[in-house]
């Protein structure tokens, strides 16, 4: 039994990588899951220098989901090579770092800063709903997601993966326009714009007022999109969103992705990545599959 | 690192101690032996549509029987659930979370407000000092007789029914009370004045905080507060309650 894929060029040992912002860098996951049985890790948003983050409250339980407005929060690219580099190089598992920025040269300054560190792909966010600027900005309209990713293009030195945001009207054409301006690979979706009141105190549940729905309530909608985005674009799709099982992640395979992202299910249960990653194998034996890749957008 | 565990307890115990306030005593494996007053436990929902653990603070330890035991109030969905679970029924748990209360032997004000009480019975029981335990209810009591057992207790109630009418520092400052130490957990209000005190009176003062979370153990940063100092883990003004905290020295955090 195969469970390798190629992503962008890259062998995972197996499609099964953590969602950003849901897993940190590792350290905290590492004490329940053994790092080195992932496909890989995808580091939380990295800008180049510290970001506070919202307000709290941050998080906000709904039906079947949950809102963050995080916004971001991290402590700066150099922190990051300096402390959460060395920790994750300790493992037998491919490194995605997760890039934010306010501006497109924030991007391409810690692009730059991560062109000597031996990372293996790069997740540009141009997709978070929780900032403003940076985020969000870049990544409903095509001429710029297009115009982002030439831009990172120029000083990556690993392949750049552009994260998508499903708050949009037509997925493919942003797929398009990031493919053709260079990117190797695409992530989707990143969260749902959502909002929560308290009736009881009749304020907004989270600081921010308006956060990301995550989490099992927006999976059909991943799917739809990583089938519609598979139909679009030539290159690969890590699809995410919702995934909670290994049935969830076979699903999002067949729809077109070649690996998947597990996020909120992580907090629901903090060894759900190596289930998964043991769920697929059953999967593939029980209906005989030689190797996962002939599943990736095998729907009929 | 703290050892911390993924585990299927066991309900030993539920009953409902005051009005929508609940015991439940867990049978653990190796949850409760490593456990420290103040620390909590994320407690996760049978029903799949709650996706997101209960962190509920640690009120007893029981290291020879491998058990626990918390007490929290019914304000939601999922607590309604978890109040509904018998006795007999198989619980996933992650813990023991956060860092606990520091025990000094100095002459100490344990101080709890409201749903803040459970967890200043287990930090009072190891405790090792003259203790004070001051205790600020809304109005029905819960506990108040088992922390009677462990050194002088002082109530306070906002409608009156019962001890001072008032909060906890209407009580301390109606029986002229004194301390060396101020440990204290219970709504922010609360906490804010304790801290006020604390600064006045310059009192080494320790404050158990509270906010949503989502992975508990450290990794989403959901659940940070404002820090008076750059942390050392986060670069920024923030700390993580679930990991720095949930006890904070009063002048160290922002609230």
């Amino acid at each position: 039994m195969n469970t390798k894929v190629n992503l962008a060029g890259l062998t995972l040992k197996n499609p099964v990588m953590t969602a950003s912002g849901t897993f940190g860098s590792g350290v905290e996951f590492a004490e329940f899951v053994d790092l080195n049985k992932l496909g890989a890790v995808v580091t939380k948003g990295v800008a180049n220098v510290p970001w506070e983050g919202n307000p709290t409250p941050r998080i906000a339980e709904t039906y079947g989901g949950m809102l963050n407005a995080v916004g971001l929060q991290n402590p700066g690219v150099d922190v990051f090579i300096e402390r959460d580099m060395p920790f994750l190089t300790k493992y037998d598992t491919r490194i995605v770092v997760n890039v934010c920025g306010r501006t497109v040269e924030d991007y391409c300054d810690v692009v730059k800063r991560l062109a000597s560190q031996p990372v293996d792909l790069l997740e540009i966010n141009i997709s978070c709903p929780n900032v403003e600027e940076g985020g969000i900005a870049f990544g409903q309209n095509p001429q710029s997601v297009e115009a982002v990713t030439k831009e990172v293009k120029k000083y990556a030195k690993q392949p750049i993966i552009m994260k998508l945001s499903p708050n949009v009207t037509d997925i493919a054409e942003m797929a398009r326009a990031a493919e053709a301006g260079g990117a190797d690979a695409l992530s989707l979706i990143n969260t749902i714009t959502g909002m929560k009141i308290d009736i009881h105190s009749r304020t907004f549940s989270l600081g921010n007022k308006t956060g990301g729905l995550s989490g099992p309530a927006i999976h059909p909608v991943a799917v739809r999109m990583v089938y519609q985005t598979a139909q679009a674009v030539k290159i690969p799709i890590i699809g995410m969103g919702g995934i909670m099982t290994a049935e969830d992640a076979i699903e999002m395979i067949l729809a077109g992705a070649t690996a998947v992202s597990v996020g909120t299910a992580n907090f629901r249960n903090p060894t759900v990545t190596m289930e998964i990653v043991d769920g697929i194998r059953e999967y593939m034996e029980q209906y005989h599959v030689k190797n996962v890749s002939e599943l990736i957008g095998a729907v009929k | 690192m703290a050892e911390k565990f993924k585990e299927q307890a066991v309900i030993i115990r539920q009953e409902e101690i005051s009005y929508g306030i609940y015991s439940m005593w867990l049978k653990t494996d190796r949850i409760a032996g490593l456990s420290k007053p103040g620390q909590f436990i994320s407690v996760y929902c049978h029903e799949g549509s709650r996706l997101l653990p209960r962190p509920i603070s640690i009120c007893e330890i029981d290291r020879e029987d491998r058990s626990v035991r918390i007490v929290y109030r019914v304000v939601g969905k999922g607590t309604e659930e978890l109040s509904q679970l018998r006795t007999g029924r198989n619980i996933d748990i992650v813990g023991p979370l956060g860092n606990g209360f520091p025990l000094k032997e100095k002459k100490a004000f344990i101080i709890g407000g409201g749903i803040g009480i459970p967890p200043m019975l287990q930090l009072a029981r190891e405790l090792n000092c003259e203790k004070q335990l001051i205790l600020g209810y809304r109005d029905s009591l819960f506990l108040q007789e088992e922390f009677k057992r462990l050194g002088t207790v002082y109530v306070a109630t906002e409608d009156g029914s019962y001890g001072i009418d008032g909060n906890v520092l209407d009580a301390i400052r109606e029986n002229g009370l004194n301390a060396e130490i101020i440990y204290a957990c219970g709504p922010m209000p609360m906490l804010r004045a304790v801290k006020a005190y604390a600064a006045e009176k310059q009192i080494e003062c320790w404050v158990s905080l509270e906010e949503h979370m989502a992975c508990g153990i450290g990794a989403c940063l959901g659940c940070v507060c404002k820090s008076k100092e750059r942390d050392r883990h986060t670069n920024v003004n923030n700390k993580r309650i679930c990991k720095e905290g949930p006890v904070f020295r009063a002048e160290e955090v922002e609230f």
